[in-house]
């Protein structure tokens, strides 16, 4: 069996299981957020049963619209905050978590081998430490909350290869907007995406989170990486329960799979995706003649420390072009206090970026940074649909938080390599 | 479980974001909802669903957010069933449970033009196109996704079979 299977085949108290075959499994935690969490909680009143299964295995993160920007936010908020008394379940509030997909991970409710649901697409993050993650909707939260199982086909795989070391200013983002590129958005629909080699074991867990995070976009179901030293890293401190043994959390040597590809990142260029589909992908170098009004550094896919210390790299003693509004979103409090530790939140105020609090921001276009007609941004989030930050005749370009910094600065599309050049 | 009415077509990888733009996330009420339903592609589209029509689409329909809104949108608007070549995952148990069928069914893009009235039988696994008389039989779904469907969602599904234990 490969990775998935074996965590599928566990939760469902089963010794194999095959792709195709559908299991009734045991969940291990179930995220809700803000805009998914009032549906999932309704729908659980209407179940009839008083209490959660498990407390201890719901969670719920506000980030989506916090700090409440209108009535009805609020309003939502406030429900959520009552039903999570009410059931001791534990909500990560304003100010005390962030992004539910750097929360999760972060506060050790992730842990290899588990199985993981959340009401948010993204959720396949977790994959990063080796759980088997994925994204449902809020009713079937509501059925989570009350039964504790779910019922999953158990699906087929594609293993992902990569070797190789990655340029200066060249990230795990353009790998994952090149895979996407190739696979396309409805390539890997149903199915599990694995990721190994020298490339992926070399990965800081940040680089793995953003691998994981945007396999959604292919239409997988999951995205994985077998633990290794990193992960046992990463999860030290972070949880106080026993990290069990992860020899045996690994895919067989004679796993099957539907499809393999071996890859070498060594002459990977940056990567855009251009609008409107996450597929839609071509080397920034190609793009240098697209102008862009705002700059976004931030999101579930490259908020994180390590991400904030790379587009600081770029931008310190630099000034983002005027007519380009930057925002930059530590992924959380954590991710938060530590650029402030770093002198990095001086770094982007300096160069005339805004650093706004931890939440999803303009990634969704509900809350903040949103885009009027005709306007572009670049952004390092993980969509770029039809009227996904705002109105529905803007543009948005994905790419990594390298390619970001360097477009704020020149106020187009440039590869992170050209400002290295020109400035040195 | 049979239904019936006049196809509305869509391309490839229609997203949730087009299906429900994020910005009426916080609309709880299905039927306010229902009036901003594939507002990203078409905004006058709620006007033509609600006399009841089957939505037709490509590969990968529903792909993006895991928004249960965006079924709920199609539903409220009058949408009676999805037919689609192939369906995000999120999207097709987000519709089942939330009691608006969909199949997946291969050459039902090419099989359709706007308009044509349908006829989808869901036990018997057949889609009759009335207007071309052709006729396309799919996978049927699994037992307990037509009972899911029976009872009009998940949640009148899990009521039920736990007031039986």
């Amino acid at each position: 069996m490969n990775i998935s299977e074996k965590i599928l085949a566990k939760a469902s108290g089963k010794n194999v299981v095959h792709p195709g075959e559908i299991v009734d499994a045991n969940v291990d935690m179930v995220m809700v957020h803000d805009l998914t969490g009032p549906l999932a909680v309704e729908a659980f009143k209407r179940i009839g049963v008083n209490h959660v299964w498990d407390n201890k295995k719901v969670v719920i993160i506000l980030d989506h619209q916090v700090p409440a920007e209108s009535v009805k936010a609020a309003e939502l908020h406030k429900m959520l905050r009552k039903f999570a008394k009410e059931q001791n379940i534990r909500l990560y509030d304003v100010g005390k978590g962030g992004i539910c997909h750097q929360v999760m991970p972060e506060k050790g409710h992730v842990l290899p081998g588990t199985l993981i649901v959340g009401a948010d697409s993204h959720t396949c993050t977790y994959g990063a430490l080796s759980a088997f993650a994925t994204g449902i909707g809020s009713t079937e939260a509501a059925a989570v909350f009350a039964t504790g199982k779910i019922w999953l086909k158990v699906p087929e795989a594609i293993r992902i290869n990569v070797k190789g070391h990655f340029q200066k200013y060249v990230t795990p983002k353009d790998l994952i907007l090149s895979i996407i590129g190739r696979i396309r958005a409805g390539g890997a629909i149903y199915k599990s995406v694995e990721f190994a080699g020298s490339a992926i074991h070399d990965m800081s867990m940040a680089g793995r989170m953003t691998l994981c995070n945007m396999t959604v976009e292919m239409g997988a179901k999951n995205g994985i990486v077998e633990p290794d030293e990193v992960t046992r890293k990463f999860l030290e401190g972070r949880t106080d329960k026993p990290l069990s043994s992860f020899e045996s959390l690994k895919s067989d040597a004679d796993a099957s799979y539907a499809k393999v590809m071996e890859l070498d990142v060594t002459g990977l260029e940056p990567q855009v995706a251009c609008p409107s589909s996450v597929d839609n992908v071509k080397p920034a170098s190609e793009l240098s003649d697209v102008p862009v009004d705002q700059a976004f550094i931030g999101s579930c896919t490259n908020g994180r420390i390590e991400d904030l210390r790379l587009a600081a790299q770029i931008l310190k003693g630099k000034i983002v072009k005027n007519d380009v509004r930057t925002i930059v979103i530590p992924t959380s409090q954590e991710v938060y206090m530590q650029a402030l530790r770093e002198g990095l939140i001086e770094i982007f105020t300096d160069a005339g970026a805004l650093v706004c609090g931890s939440a999803c921001g303009p990634c969704l276009g509900g809350h903040i940074g949103l885009l009027a007609s005709g306007e572009t941004c670049v952004s390092t989030s993980n969509r770029n649909f039809i009227g996904r930050m705002g109105s529905t005749e803007a543009s948005v370009y994905l790419a990594s938080p390298a390619t970001v910094a360097a477009s704020a600065i020149t106020g187009r599309i440039t590869d992170p390599r050209e400002v290295e050049v020109t400035q040195a | 479980m049979k239904v019936s009415g006049n196809a509305i077509k869509f391309g490839d990888n229609v997203d949730t974001d087009v299906i429900l733009p994020g910005k009426y996330l916080v609309l709880m009420d299905p039927k306010d909802l229902a009036q901003h339903a594939m507002e990203g592609l078409d905004p006058t589209f709620p006007g033509k669903a609600k006399k009841g029509v089957i939505v037709v689409g490509g590969k990968n329909f529903g792909c993006g957010s895991s928004r249960e809104q965006a079924p709920l949108a199609l539903k409220y608007a009058g949408v009676q069933c999805v037919l689609a070549e192939s369906f995000a995952r999120i999207f097709f148990r987000n519709a089942i449970n939330i009691g608006l069928p969909v199949i997946e069914c291969k050459g039902i893009w090419a099989a359709v033009e706007n308009c044509d009235e349908l006829a989808v039988d869901f036990e018997a696994g057949e889609i009759r196109n009335l207007s071309k008389g052709q006729s396309l039989h799919v996978t049927k779904l699994p037992s307990f996704i037509l009972e899911i469907l029976a009872d009009g969602g998940l949640i009148e599904n899990l009521r039920r079979r736990l007031n039986k234990k």
